[in-house]
């Protein structure tokens, strides 16, 4: 389990330090985000105000679609001098760069989530931080349930053609469940009567999600890797 | 390290290995084997197959058919193990460009599980005559800097099976003198070494194997004169068929 | 399996026929249902057709995994066969769907839990397909991944869809149909599976010819 996890975190420390030198992923993915929420805002406001209820969806869609730019970049960069044949060919478990890559992700969407969520609060007027920790929840929950099968997708399209067409073809649908209870679960949270049942359940959901998918994931790596 | 027991073996063997996507034929019925302390030249015009034998060698891809045994151990039942004692300078070279040549080859040791990351970061570097850029990035470094770098990182965990595609590109003379130098150490080492390669004025009178491939097939080379003379004769025969 | 498939296909086909034949009999004799009226008689279809595509997607997510953990051919040429034929299936139960609505709820579409798990299900295997079409060389084994990662995403989107919206007549009442609406609704419901297998077997055995003719090419290039 150690030398799981130190494969994983050399994994992580050399994402971030080759993300510290150039800087594209973060600046590229959050201002790709920020554009997103201006897009929907055009979509959705009526008379000088948002329509109602359309902040949740308005976040989570601006994450979903910053997540795929992201993992579509942090694997271009992989496969550009075939590095990730290298990865694998270490004697490292393979799961663990898998983790390690994820992980990586992770951090990076965390900065565009933050961001996001405040522009989201301000921007359409949304109570989002009424319940800081539930809304933390659902958004950490469905990142993970988000980016570990698109991880894993990304990953093993880097060696097919049309690769950036087909990882929004093949993520979406498989992530539209994640997608439905972010959203409701967010929903419930914002609206002016907010009902926590049904954001517990949501967020139970999710972590269920979360534990089938990345099990999922880690079991098939190693497989699906193997031309 | 905290690795299962790294395999040992003496031997490749290559038994009837095929790989073919529908009728696409990458390639097909390749039987060779060879031993430690030989280096072993893959020859042929583009799109032979020499760079998916080496994939497949490398355990990177699994043959459609037959098999590739490494002394008693195959590629599903070794797995990690397996791959410890394989080094693969591949024709994109597998470094990160934005890192620092020193980082590279740390990022590398420490994936391998070496128990001193920096010591054998240092001393690769030492080898590949990089002392000086050692902490530039990679970004800046011209082809046969990089072509150097790529190479000391596919050797620094010593494998006993070393795959070079293309190992020559980018290299000026003394850089090629420097690495058959290398070849000829490692084979001194009983290492196994495959290459596949265009210069073959530069190999000719360093391998103890030549294989010819063309069309995903083994092909003979005939025994007469330099191996460029050998090489067209085999091409144009084929050519003729 | 050649040669087991190839006596397998006649049986179900015939099988299928049958039930498809004596289905719009057993069908007609069933009590007119009065509110619906006759619109009703497409749920002998509907239900039916989602039921297949169900199974397709199980054989898919099982057959997948075997090729994937097993590299198994045979498994390869059963998944692209039931991703099509689950294709197929939805598609009958997106058509006969909207055709129910219009009657029942007035409108073509509602974003309905079962509706919208429908046309997410049938995005997942078009997806599948596209996957094969255009991911080029190697593209089968990652196929295999999402085969696996499909199976596994159905007791989701029931969930979720089923929370987030529920217009649908609960599938709770198929069992307690009185029993002049069970048999012909059972009835239909075999012809379906029954046909649903029959396709597969007839997949399959398209693609296990390419298999050959591809192979029948290589030998003929050998030489």
């Amino acid at each position: 389990m150690n030398e799981f996890l130190r494969v994983a975190w050399l994994v992580v420390r050399k994402d971030l330090r080759v993300e510290s030198r150039s800087r594209e992923l973060l600046f590229t993915t959050v201002f790709f985000a920020i554009s997103c929420v201006l897009v929907f805002s055009f979509g959705f406001v009526r008379g000088g105000r948002a329509v109602e209820g359309a902040a949740a969806g308005i976040l989570w869609i601006a994450v979903a679609f910053s997540g795929t730019l992201a993992l579509g970049r942090a694997f271009e960069r992989e496969r550009h001098h075939d590095a990730l044949r290298g990865l694998l060919l270490a004697p490292a478990a393979r799961p663990a760069i898998y983790v390690g890559k994820l992980a990586g992700l992770l951090l990076l969407l965390a900065v565009v989530e933050a961001i996001v969520a405040v522009m989201v609060a301000f921007l359409f007027q949304a109570p989002l931080f009424r319940f800081p920790v539930r809304l933390f929840a659902l958004l950490a929950l469905g990142t993970i349930g988000f980016a570990s099968v698109g991880t894993l997708f990304s990953a093993m399209l880097v060696r097919t053609r049309s690769r950036a067409v087909l990882l929004p073809v093949l993520l979406y649908p498989i992530t539209i469940p994640v997608l439905i209870m972010g959203v409701s679960g967010t929903a419930v949270l914002i609206a002016p009567e907010p009902d926590l049942a049904m954001a517990r359940l949501w967020i139970g959901l999710l972590f269920f999600f979360d534990a089938v998918f990345l099990t999922l994931a880690l079991w098939t790596f190693e497989p699906v890797m193997t031309e | 390290m905290p690795y299962s027991e790294p395999v040992h073996f003496e031997r490749i063997t290559v038994a009837d290995v095929s790989r073919h996507f529908g009728r696409r034929r990458a390639l097909s019925r390749v039987s060779f084997d060879c031993a430690a302390g030989q280096i072993v030249g893959l020859l042929g015009p583009n799109g032979a197959g020499k760079s998916t034998l080496l994939s497949v060698l490398a355990t990177l891809a699994a043959p459609s058919t037959g098999s590739v045994r490494y002394g008693a151990a195959t590629p599903g039942a070794a797995g990690a193990a397996l791959r410890a004692q394989i080094g693969f300078l591949s024709h994109d070279l597998q470094l990160y460009p934005e890192l620092s040549a020193r980082e590279n080859l740390e990022f590398f040791a420490g994936l391998h599980g070496l128990d001193d990351p920096r010591r054998e970061a240092a001393d690769a570097l030492a080898r590949a005559g990089l002392d000086d850029r050692a902490d530039d990035v990679v970004e800046g470094f011209s082809r046969g800097m990089r072509q150097r770098l790529a190479l000391e990182r596919a050797l620094l965990h010593e494998p006993r099976l070393a795959l070079f595609d293309e190992p020559f590109t980018g290299l000026d003379e003394a850089s090629c003198v420097k690495l058959v130098r290398r070849l000829r150490s490692l084979r001194a080492d009983r290492r196994i070494v495959v290459l596949a390669t265009h210069d073959l004025d530069i190999v000719d009178g360093l391998l103890d194997q030549a294989l010819l491939l063309r069309a995903g097939r083994l092909r003979p080379l005939g025994g007469e004169g330099t191996l460029r003379e050998r090489y067209r004769a085999a091409v144009a025969s084929g050519e003729a068929r | 399996m050649t040669p087991m498939n190839r006596r397998l296909f006649p049986v179900l086909a015939g099988l299928s026929l049958f039930f498809f034949v004596t289905a719009p009999v057993i069908i007609i004799r069933a009590p007119y249902e009065s509110t619906m009226g006759l619109v009703q008689k497409i749920f002998y279809f509907h239900f039916p057709a989602w039921m297949a595509m169900f199974l397709a997607i199980f054989v898919l997510g099982i057959a997948s995994g075997l090729y994937l953990f097993r590299r198994k051919p045979a498994a390869d040429r059963l998944a692209v066969a039931a991703a099509e034929t689950a294709v197929i299936f939805g598609l009958m139960g997106l058509i006969t769907g909207p055709l129910w609505g219009i009657k029942a709820w007035g409108v073509w579409w509602q974003w309905d839990a079962r509706l919208t798990m429908a046309v997410i299900l049938e995005l997942i295997l078009i997806a599948y397909l596209l996957l094969r079409q255009y991911g080029g060389a190697g593209s089968d084994r990652l196929a295999a991944g999402i085969g696996i990662f499909a199976m596994a995403n159905v007791p989701f989107l029931y969930v979720s869809t089923e929370i987030w919206r529920t217009v649908h007549p609960r599938t709770s009442v198929v069992p307690t149909l009185p029993v002049d609406f069970g048999i012909p609704l059972w009835w239909s419901f075999a012809g379906f599976i029954v046909l649903c297998m029959a396709l597969l077997a007839a997949r399959v055995r398209l693609e296990e010819q390419r298999a050959a003719l591809d192979r029948l090419y290589l030998a003929v290039e050998e030489d």
